[in-house]
């Protein structure tokens, strides 16, 4: 567990004053509020640090301990138990039993306090504010087939198991909160939430653009001069597309209502554009090259 | 008229320790919305969280001028942000050919 001089966290000596505190904690608190800097884990973590450091600074009581014991803080307990019951033998009295008696409410957010905070002042800040707890983050790898349809997920966050809809046609890279769902709050505060981040993989299949859907697919030479018919892949199965006669290498089909499922639109979908990649024969027979050789002709 | 759903203003700054003229000029400045019953003022539901964000920011010593700003340039920044996972998700089927 490693000393965090506070000092330097605010970014005040020593000998500053409340008055400078309040000052240094409120102008970082600006830059590094999590509420400005969204998607920001760097700024929520300095945010909390700022906090911790606010907390303990910003009340007399925490200061003059954390001031007495600096970087012997561990001992700090052991030093005040000592000196409790000197002054019980002495016929003294017993002192205020510790040093979680606070009142500050001018910090708020960012539950989360350093092992060095609870070691020192015990718990997760003083008694009587109440602080939001930690947000979470998470990261969950789709397919494009897991999100064709909406459809209910359990997921474990840190032990707990959540249970979450993902919503048919989300996004790569789309962020849902679900609220409540983060870090517990301290001393009754409300708890963090949870971030979700959908990670969706790319498909061997097709390429997605928004809400419609992008295949290559293979087309006979004999198909694509005479016309006919071909089974085609979608996203969620097979269907049979009519080929014109005298279909050119590169032509594209649009599938009508074949791509993804529009976000929060039920029963709206994309389109699937197939391009036609003429496949011309190979290891052709003698005949084969007599029939080629004459239509050339022709 | 019923109240389901809605907060009342005064018992929520009392809460928060704020002055209800601070909300009067959040709501003047079209930064949340109020309900009025009965010449009482209320907070809808789904503008809590939107409000206890702007009595957090102003306890950072910001005023209702600069949450306006700051609130334009968040929906900007929003806004861009997801232009962003667009453009990433275009490029991406680009970069895969």
């Amino acid at each position: 567990m490693a000393f965090i001089d506070y000092y330097k966290t605010l970014g005040v000596s020593k000998t500053a004053t409340d008055k400078d505190i309040k000052n240094a904690y409120r102008k970082l608190a600006r830059k590094y509020h999590p509420d400005l800097n969204p998607d920001n884990a760097e700024a929520h973590k300095k945010f909390q640090e700022l906090n911790e450091a606010n907390e303990v600074l910003s009340d007399p009581e925490k200061r003059t301990k954390y001031d007495k014991y600096g970087e012997n803080w561990q001992h700090g307990e052991a030093y005040e138990q000592q000196a409790r019951q000197q002054q019980g033998r002495q016929g003294g009295y017993g002192g205020a039993g510790g040093f979680g008696n606070f009142t500050d409410s001018e910090s708020f957010g960012g539950g989360d306090f350093s092992d060095f905070f609870k070691s020192m002042f015990g718990g997760g800040g003083s008694r009587q504010t109440k602080y939001r707890g930690q947000d979470f983050n998470s990261e969950l790898h789709l397919t494009l087939l897991d999100i064709a349809e909406t459809h209910k997920r359990t997921l474990t966050i840190n032990g707990k198991n959540i249970r979450i809809t993902i919503p048919a046609g989300i996004e790569n890279g789309q962020t849902i909160k679900i609220a409540g769902h983060g870090g517990a709050g301290v001393n009754n505060g409300p708890a963090g939430d949870l971030y979700i981040k959908f990670s969706i993989a790319d498909d061997a299949r097709f390429k997605r653009d928004g809400i419609n859907l992008y295949a290559t697919v293979k087309l006979d030479l004999y198909t694509a001069v005479l016309g006919g018919e071909i089974t085609a892949e979608t996203l969620t199965g097979k269907v049979k597309v009519k080929v014109k006669a005298e279909t050119q290498n590169g032509t594209k089909v649009k599938l009508k209502g074949k791509g993804m499922p529009v976000y929060k639109k039920a029963n709206e979908f994309g389109d699937l554009f197939l391009t036609y990649d003429i496949q011309i024969p190979a290891n052709l027979t003698e005949k084969q090259k007599q029939l080629f050789e004459e239509l050339s002709k022709s | 008229m019923k109240t389901a759903g809605l907060i009342s203003t005064s018992d929520l700054c009392l809460f928060h320790n704020v002055e209800i003229n601070f909300v009067e000029m959040l709501q003047e400045a079209d930064l949340i919305k109020v309900t009025i019953v009965n010449k009482n003022t209320f907070i809808p539901n789904t503008e809590l969280q939107k409000l206890e964000k702007f009595i957090n920011l102003h306890q950072l010593g910001i005023n209702v001028e600069g949450l306006e700003a700051i609130s334009h340039l968040l929906d900007r920044f929003e806004k861009t942000q997801e232009d962003l996972r667009h453009l990433k998700n275009k490029l991406r089927l680009y970069e895969g050919e």
